[in-house]
């Protein structure tokens, strides 16, 4: 657009890597926890998750022998592998802490009573001894090694399907599913109805409450929190399921109207009052005409309210409680962080689990997601 | 019974509900209350069409006077009242205004108010400007618009890894303590870590006096022709440059008298002061999509024969952005600014997740959870919370100014 014919730009190449390194900044943080979530523990705290993809040089835990001992010419020999084959090469290692690196690989070490230890660069043990070990306390080896590339699921299995205490996250999915299904479909049928009677219906005050809808829009809804709470219990609603659901109707409901509103109001007129003529009343013209009609607004609010309820955590909180049966993946999160805060394998697994669903719904329907907030904010 | 169930029955029950509503009501007011037939039929329908915008409006106008008009009366009640019900007066007010944490969430949250639009306005400004151009620009708009998708707790675990602090002499697992001790205080770390940063600013301080005096000129050349709402606008806008560059002064002058602690890991999120901003990178992370998303809409509606004309004048690319591309957008970009504004009044889950509000990171909205929550303090809580309506108040009216102008 910059160009006139022929003109080519000479900032080409520059906008091309900047904005590359943008993208990189905007994804990597996001990129970094995927990462850690498939790595085990031990890795994740051994070295950065921008070493993962590369072959490295690490000191790993200490592996204690262990094994069956057979005779061999004059003694008695327990060998094995320590990696299992997991094609680590190992380039020094010790027997105790202090000295983690004393031998290299193919080195034999002497230990108490005349015990002879010896590590291949593969793996391969063999520890030797003049008398039989089945008393003796096995040896502990320390070994650094280049380790390649190590990916594993089990992160996540754990987190799903075997929680330890106070984890459930699993749990925590299913309330999530509960609530904010049901909180994005209700208010989208009300809203549409109210929609339509301010798009498209004459009555006095119509202005006024178009206003109010605004104004409610920024209303903050920490102001809702206690009077709600109070009202719920006296209805007897108290903190559960139903509480929430109307709770996130509610704090929807100006965002869905204002939205609906601004696109009824954008349909020819000519369809509707054809419609009319022809003997159809509000209610046939909304259900057959309005609401097809209305299928990319209906469609990008939906998402809005989806990703707000799925992602939502002070609502939940206060509405639905903070009990292990009664949490939401959001407040999970926080406890996780709170309690286990240094456990990455868990907290970078936990995280994913909660941000998937959004992120699949995002990237499925994100052109009504950007035409929704296009349609909200520009005028 | 199982709440997965409960679900699948409340969304049958209420969408049947919803729908049998509004037929059944309409049903109702059309075959039995006023019929369409008989000696009165047309005034029947004229009385009809009266009766049935609020029979659609019904279930709406309840919900929005239950959850959201009546709590803002219901709280401005509580902030007044004691912990029996008894009225006190401002009493609550005055021993929230005596707490230092109160002045500390509200001195957080006008930063928050700042850096956070702008950052997000500028950086999304940029991406607009950026990914419009080349070819691969789609791919680059939905990966930096991705953030919108995450929420704000897992937004935080996914910092709080990059704020991660080892203690010295271990991995550093966090990117953040990694980057920073390839930093020794040698050249380099001068170079990278003191002039460009110094050069940095100088550039935004001189663009925000910039800035400033294209702002002011106005009030300080031909004062009498504005009106005084818009030279109230402009004052504001002046003071803020002002705040903005006085605050970017001290930065500068930090950068060189300064030592910065070079080979030691730091934990980012317990320096005072700063740990804010690493705070708010979060939020700007997050908002910067939302900000393209709309900009980048506005940058492509800009009549194209503006730029044409402005290249045959001899503009370089720079002058056709900041002299025709962005006065043309100003009117989105205000939209934007206070869209963010409006977030961050009421950013509370990453103040939660990451510090909880210690070492002097408190904002409002977490402040008040603190009063209503753990401390159970109702009055308290109730007139922090008006404090946020408060600041609100003034995006409200301008909305529905606005929307009121648009309708007519």
């Amino acid at each position: 657009m910059d160009n006139i014919a022929g003109k080519k730009s000479a900032l080409v190449w520059a906008v091309h890597l900047s904005t590359a390194l943008l993208v990189a900044l905007w994804v990597l943080p996001t990129f970094g926890l995927l990462m850690s979530s498939f790595r085990t523990g031990d890795q994740i705290s051994a070295s950065g998750w921008w070493r993962s993809l590369m072959t490295q040089e690490s000191q790993l835990p200490a592996i204690r022998i262990a094994g069956e001992e057979k005779p061999a010419d004059g003694g008695y020999v327990i060998d094995g592998n320590l990696f299992d084959g997991a094609g680590a090469a190992i380039s020094h290692w010790g027997t105790s802490s202090k000295a983690p690196e004393a031998y290299a690989a193919g080195d034999t070490a002497t230990l108490n009573d005349g015990v002879t230890l010896t590590v291949q660069a593969d793996g391969a043990y063999a520890l030797k001894s003049p008398a039989s070990m089945a008393d003796m306390r096995m040896p502990r080896v320390f070994v650094t090694a280049a380790t390649p590339p190590d990916f594993t699921f089990d992160n996540y299995t754990n987190v799903l399907f075997s929680p330890l205490a106070g984890q459930t996250i699993g749990q925590a999915f299913l309330n999530t599913l509960t609530v904010s299904i049901p909180a994005t479909v209700i208010p989208i049928l009300i809203a549409a109805f109210a929609a339509y009677a301010l798009a498209w219906m004459e009555f006095p005050g119509r202005a006024l409450l178009v206003a109010v809808v605004v104004g409610l829009l920024v209303v903050p809804l920490q102001l809702a929190l206690i009077p709600l709470l109070q009202l719920h219990n006296q209805l007897g609603i108290g903190k559960s399921y139903l509480g929430i659901w109307m709770a996130h109707t509610g704090f929807g409901l100006p965002l869905a109207i204002y939205l609906l509103r601004n696109y009824m109001a954008g349909l020819p007129r000519d369809i509707i009052e054809n419609a009319r003529v022809d003997g159809a009343t509000d209610f046939q013209i909304f259900v057959k005409i309005i609401l097809p009609l209305s299928f990319p607004a209906l469609a990008s609010f939906a998402i809005f309210q989806f990703l707000w309820t799925w992602n939502d955590l002070l609502v939940a909180l206060v509405f639905l409680g903070t009990g292990n049966d009664q949490q939401v993946l959001t407040g999970n999160l926080v406890n996780l962080m709170g309690s286990r805060g240094g456990d990455w394998e868990i907290l970078s697994a936990s995280a994913f689990v909660s941000i998937a669903v959004p992120l699949v719904v995002f990237f499925a329907m994100q052109k009504y997601l950007v035409r929704g907030l296009l349609a909200g904010s520009v005028k | 019974m199982n709440p997965a169930l409960q679900a699948l029955f409340v969304i049958v029950i209420g969408v049947g509900g919803c729908v049998g509503y509004f037929y059944l009501s309409n049903l109702f007011l059309d075959k039995v209350l006023f019929p369409a037939r008989g000696p009165n039929a047309g005034r029947n329908i004229n009385r009809a069409n009266m009766i049935r915008p609020w029979l659609f409006l019904f279930p709406a106008l309840v919900l929005l006077a239950a959850y959201l008009a009546y709590p803002v009366f219901a709280t401005a009640w509580l902030s007044l009242h004691g912990k029996t019900g008894n009225f006190v007066g401002f009493a609550n007010y005055a021993s929230m205004a005596s707490e230092p944490k109160f002045w500390e969430s509200m001195r957080n949250n006008m930063l928050w108010l700042i850096v956070v639009p702008a950052l997000s306005t500028a950086f999304g400004l940029l991406a607009a400007q950026l990914s419009d151009r080349i070819r691969w620009g789609s791919v680059a708009k939905s990966l930096i618009f991705m953030p919108m998708a995450i929420s704000f707790v897992g937004a935080s675990v996914i910092w709080k890894l990059i704020y991660d602090t080892r203690p010295e002499g271990q991995a550093q697992i966090g990117l953040l303590n990694a980057l920073w001790l390839q930093f020794d205080g040698g050249i380099g770390s001068i170079l990278l870590l003191k002039l460009l940063p110094a050069l940095f600013l100088l550039s935004l301080i001189a663009a925000f006096a910039y800035a400033g005096w294209l702002v002011a000129r106005p009030l300080v050349t031909a004062p009498r022709r504005e009106t005084a709402l818009v030279m109230a606008g402009r004052a504001l806008g002046v003071a803020l440059v002002i705040f903005l560059v006085w605050e970017l002064v001290t930065w500068l002058a930090g950068l060189f008298t300064g030592t910065m602690p070079y080979g030691k890991p730091q934990t980012w999120l317990t320096i005072p002061y700063w740990n804010s901003y690493f705070l708010m990178i979060v939020l700007v992370w997050i908002q910067t999509g939302f900000a393209m998303v709309i900009l980048s809409a506005a940058l492509r509606g800009v009549p194209e024969d503006t730029v044409e004309a402005a290249i045959i004048d001899g503009a370089n690319p720079f002058q056709i952005f900041f002299q025709i591309k962005v006065p043309q957008i100003m009117s989105t970009i205000v939209v934007v600014w206070t869209t963010i504004t409006i977030v961050v009044l009421k950013v509370f889950d990453i103040v939660l997740a990451m510090t909880n509000g210690q070492w002097e990171t408190q904002v409002l909205a977490n402040y008040m959870y603190d009063k209503l929550f753990r401390s159970l303090d109702w009055g308290v809580g109730s007139a922090s919370a008006m404090v946020i309506m408060l600041l609100v108040t003034p995006i409200l009216i301008w909305n529905v100014y606005n929307a009121r102008k648009e309708m007519r």
